[in-house]
């Protein structure tokens, strides 16, 4: 590798006392504090870092700041890969490992490059001509290839080892961008007594200022400016903080970088921070483009202010012999900082005349007027071709920097949906205008000179200031005194018509492309976009979008006014995934909810299952050693003895005061006014439109209070609902509502011989079935807490609830056990408590899906005749009344030792097996009762077609099994054995 | 990232609150026998670009149903009162 620059003795702002060791490509180096991976690869005379996306061309280190369209590394390894960083952000630290991208098997020796031999096959919309049509089929058998060829660097596929962290933040007034204009307008800010947050992504405040002269009138402003700003408390600067994208309410999405400090333990890499504020001021500052010139992407070609800031702040000459092609005055501050640091400099300026010229040939520097940039040749450059009125020449240079003005960075302005306008002044989008309590200066207005760019941000300031209701009054900020030229009255862009002349450099899209693009069709900007991909790489295009409107404009011959921009949209620059989702990852994804016997089940090994929040017991290992077997055994027991199950996740509700009973009878389906105190009831309540909403026990424990269920997956919802209704629509009832889920625990008892271990486990309280008669509730104490007992049953069998308080659930079912020993009690669960309920016949969750009516699921018995309940008038619509409607019925598996899977199509025999059948099936299991694999299904018609057989078929394993159409009630259809 | 200002819990994040649908709609009175109030009550809905009254309860906070009047188009929140409050 060539060495195209080298570190100049002194000066910069880079710490010479602490080198750094790093590696790049496996090679290893060494920079100091204060570089960049960038510039210390400069300094080490790194010239190539990159291959492109497309033609896999070389490339060179392009800027020096966020809008690197080239220089993309992937830094780090294993958990810690990182792709796609521009090395012009990445901060040197001790031992960093970059490796470039997009090169197969390395960097120098590229196979790829052969692309850029069909370079003419592959223009805009390649892919899409050759793979999409009747080829498509090609696409299938290339895509892994292509995908391979054409793409960035390879994130990694092992887990991030790092903490990320959020931060909700909040302030007076946010500064976004720390250049001359925000710390200026800070200091107006802050003087007025409000808070100020201002926002810098780079790691020391000063925005252009780092990369003037680090001796001289702007670093002595800087200093000044700092010490000020330090001096201020309400002022609070976050350096390494990109602002990404601005939300509703004032939210600034920002993004702080902490990968300097180390992968320590503990450490937080990267700290999501939504900033609130009252007002913000947006000094986001301009970003330079470049010339347009054939071969315009070689090693060696760089920004004008790039190169400036190399040479300034990190004390590196990236060249000797050194062209700066402009068509504005900006880039002669670049020409004097290399003129004075030795370097041969020649200025080719494609206007007929600079005020700077003469100034500029007194620093020894050759300025050409009139002079147009044609091409880059060698690789890295070598020399530069230019044309002179009708003459073409030649000058041999070892870096190519050039500049055709500024584009302010309007992205943020952008983001809530104002479009940005042209200022024809400035050749550049300016932001289209401000909300109230939104300011904005500096050069993202256009304000290009530092003196404009600091009195304009005070003026911001005072505004935010005013706008935050402090008193605030002007004072003068000094201005250095510095010999700028500006970018502004910039001559018609001129573009080479031979060669590549790249105007994206990240996704390779050329002049070219957008001429194909627009002979194509592609009329709007957006759509060019899309079509050439043209900013839609990593970098957004934040080089080349104002050269792609302008081309465009050409190409259709209009304004750029007339042609417009394509929409902003965050994040600024990428986010990654893992500091979005912070700490909200593996057990923290989501809270995890345990009922009080949790330990419980765990000390009995249970094998624990997820259901919505919640962790419940599966099955008992002890019973048998996989669900399957383990959940028959504990059915059976259920069906012959006697099991105990927790179901404590039920959502538990009281709803109290003088109008509880009426609140609650137009609730539910039921009657509920005759339901004495100390008598439960099994209830449903509806949706406004007639469709089942939920189920659960009303018990009645006082005249006016009363203690309900819900099913464990809907407890918040009911809530929710009983809520509204009691607050919006019927806010005339005195009620209360509140939720007591988590202060109860709740076991049931099921099986003929659960009253066995009621009597033993509390002979003080009566449970005799004349004192305990169906779905009635008595109480007692249990050590020291209420104990309710409510005969209630989920399986058929004799069953019994028993609620305690919470802190005493796991000792009750230790009691229970210990009481229920000599009948052989044992735990069961949520298998077979399921499996039994699905024996039963009752629906539950499955079949009250959200599409069910009460008579659909057999329950439209319990419904008040007379109406006035919620949904009860819907619920009479000609739909919901429908006979074909999808209603529940019992299948029996007919084809032994075939899986009936729960989700299955049902056919008739012999129907076509074509759409979504005529009924599906909700739920099955194996049913030790009957010996048979059973299930239950919505089906049209339902039990109008009881006897019938057909066919369930579950496509996605393509399988198909025979069943009969059944009742859905499988075990003891007289009742008989809730007496038992 | 919204802020709302309950008026019983003062000012929280949206996050804390659930969505609740149109307020703008009036609900039948639980009495009234209409299919077509009801209908009209559930289904039909308009989607105007602007301010616009809707239901949001405070579910991580009081509990409470508030009525929240706010622009769709930009997420202002331009008032927030209790519901079953002067209606
Ligand atoms: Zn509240």
């Amino acid at each position: 590798m060539q060495v195209s620059g080298s570190r100049l003795p002194s000066g910069g702002r880079i710490d010479r006392e602490k080198p750094i060791g790093f590696s790049f490509d496996g090679r290893s180096y060494s920079g100091y504090a204060g570089d960049t991976l960038a510039s210390a690869l400069l300094a080490n005379g790194v010239s190539l870092v990159g291959r492109s996306f497309k033609y896999h061309r070389p490339r060179g280190i392009f800027s020096a700041g966020i809008e690197e369209p080239n220089a993309l590394v992937t830094f780090g390894h294993d958990g810690r890969r990182d792709p796609n960083v521009p090395a012009t952000m990445v901060e040197l630290v001790e031992g960093l490992e970059a490796q470039s991208q997009n090169r197969w098997p390395s960097l120098g020796f590229d196979v790829l490059a052969v692309n850029q031999v069909f370079a003419p096959l592959l223009s805009a919309g390649f892919y899409y001509k050759t793979f999409m049509g009747p080829t498509r089929r090609a696409w299938l058998f290339y895509e892994h290839f292509i995908r391979r060829a054409a793409g960035l660097g390879k994130a990694s596929l092992q887990p991030d080892p790092d903490r990320y962290d959020t931060e909700y933040a909040f302030t007076d007034v946010a500064i976004i961008g720390s250049g001359p204009t925000g710390l200026a307008a800070a200091l107006s800010v802050a003087r007025s007594g409000a808070r100020v947050t201002l926002i810098e992504q780079d790691g020391a405040i000063g925005g252009q200022m780092l990369s003037q002269p680090s001796e001289g009138a702007a670093a002595d402003w800087l200093a000044a400016a700092g010490a000020d700003i330090a001096g201020f408390p309400q002022i609070t600067v976050r350096t390494r903080s990109t602002a990404f994208g601005l939300y509703d309410g004032n939210t600034i999405g920002i993004v702080e970088r902490r990968d300097h400090l180390g992968p320590e333990p503990g450490q937080t890499r990267q700290l999501l921070v939504l900033l609130k504020a009252q007002s913000i001021i947006f000094t986001t500052g301009a970003i330079e483009r470049p010339l347009l010139f054939a071969d315009n992407d070689r090693p060696g070609v760089m920004l004008a202010s790039a190169a400036s800031t190399y040479l300034n702040r990190f004390a590196v000459a990236c060249g000797r012999t050194i062209v700066v092609a402009t068509n504005n005055d900006s880039a002669y501050a670049t020409a004097r900082d290399f003129a004075a640091a030795g370097s041969k400099v020649t200025v080719l300026d494609a206007r007929p005349a600079s005020p700077l010229a003469d100034s500029a040939r007194k620093h020894g520097i050759t300025v050409l007027q009139d002079h147009q940039l044609l091409a880059a040749h060698g690789s890295p450059v070598s020399a530069v071709a230019f044309r002179s009125g009708s003459s073409e020449a030649r000058l041999s240079c070892d870096l190519l920097l050039t500049s055709a003005g500024w584009t302010p960075s309007v992205h943020l302005t952008s983001h809530l949906g104002i479009r940005p306008i042209y200022d024809a002044r400035i050749g550049g989008f300016v932001p289209g205008s401000f909300a109230a309590g939104h300011f904005g200066a500096g050069a993202l207005m256009g304000d290009y000179t530092t003196a404009e760019a600091i009195e304009r941000g005070a003026a911001a300031g005072l505004g935010a200031a005013c706008f935050c209701g402090r008193k605030a009054e002007p004072h003068a900020i000094p201005t250095p005194d510095l010999d700028e030229g500006i970018a502004r009255d910039l001559p018609a862009l001129a573009v080479p018509r031979r060669g590549k002349v790249f105007v994206d450099l990240q996704t390779d899209v050329t002049t070219s492309d957008i001429a194909l693009s627009d002979r194509e069709g592609f009329r709007s900007v957006e759509h060019l976009k899309r079509y050439t991909t043209l900013g839609m790489g990593t970098d957004q295009g934040k080089t080349s979008n104002v050269h792609a409107i302008a081309l465009m404009a050409l190409a259709r011959d209009q304004s750029i006014e007339q042609t417009g921009t394509t929409t902003f949209r965050p994040p600024y620059s990428p986010v990654a995934v893992g500091v979005l989702a912070g700490r909200s990852i593996h057990g923290h994804f989501k809270p995890i909810r345990r009922t009080p016997l949790h330990d419980w089940h765990l000390r009995r090994g249970a094998e624990m299952i997820e259901v919505g929040l919640w962790k419940r017991p599966l099955f008992y290992p002890e019973h048998g050693p996989d669900v399957g077997a383990a959940a028959i055994a504990e059915m059976k027991l259920v069906r012959s003895a006697v099991g105990l199950v927790d179901v404590s996740t039920l959502g538990k509700i009281e709803v109290a005061g003088p109008d509880a009973l009426t609140f609650l009878d137009r609730l539910y389906v039921n009657n509920l006014g005759k339901l004495q105190v100390g008598k439960g009831r099994y209830c449903v309540m509806l949706r406004d439109d007639g469709i089942v909403f939920d189920e659960g026990v009303v018990i009645r424990l006082a005249e006016e209070r009363f203690f309900l269920t819900t099913s464990t997956m809907k407890a918040a919802d009911v809530q929710s609902w009983m809520e509204f209704l009691a607050q919006t629509a019927w806010p005339d009832l005195r009620v209360h509502i509140t939720s007591v889920t988590d202060e109860w625990a709740m076991l049931a008892l099921a099986g003929p011989r659960s009253r066995d271990v009621l009597a033993a486990a509390f002979p003080d309280i009566a449970t005799d079935d004349e004192s305990l008669p169906k779905m009635a509730v008595v109480t007692g104490t249990f050590a020291g807490e209420v104990l309710r007992i409510q005969r209630v049953s989920y399986s058929g069998e004799r069953a019994y609830e028993i609620h305690v308080g919470s802190r005493r659930g796991a000792a009750l079912a230790d009691h229970l056990m210990a009481a229920g020993q000599p009948v052989g009690v044992e735990p069961y669960g949520v298998d077979a408590m399921g499996a039994l309920r699905i024996e039963k016949g009752f629906a539950a969750g499955s079949e009250i899906d959200g599409t069910t009516t009460l008579d659909d699921i057999g329950l439209g018995g319990l419904a008040k005749k007379s109406g006035g309940f919620a949904g009860a008038v819907l619920s009479r619509r000609p739909t919901l009344t429908n006979p074909d409607r999808r209603r529940l019925v019992g299948l029996q598996c007919l084809d032994a030792g075939r899986q009936l899977r729960t989700g299955s199509i049902l056919f008739s025999e012999g129907a076509p097996q074509r759409g979504h059948g005529i009924g599906h099936v909700t739920a099955v299991t194996f049913s030790p009762e009957t010996d048979k694999q059973i299930g239950l299904a919505l089906l049209s018609g339902g039990p109008e077609r009881i006897g019938e057989t057909m066919l369930a078929t579950f496509p996605v394993r393509n399988e198909m099994v025979r069943v009969r159409v059944v009742s859905p009630v499988f075990v003891d259809p007289d009742g008989a054995r809730i007496d038992a | 990232m919204l802020a709302i200002t309950c008026p019983n819990c003062g000012e929280r994040n949206s996050n804390e609150f659930r969505y609740g649908g149109d307020a703008s709609i009036v609900r039948p009175s639980h009495e009234d026998p209409s299919e077509e109030a009801w209908f009209r009550y559930v289904y039909i809905r308009d989607n105007p670009k602007g301010p616009h009254r809707e239901y949001w309860q405070h579910v991580g906070g009081c509990r409470g149903w508030l009525i929240i009047e706010r622009n769709t188009s930009n997420h202002v929140v331009l008032g927030v009162r209790r519901a079953g409050e002067c209606r």
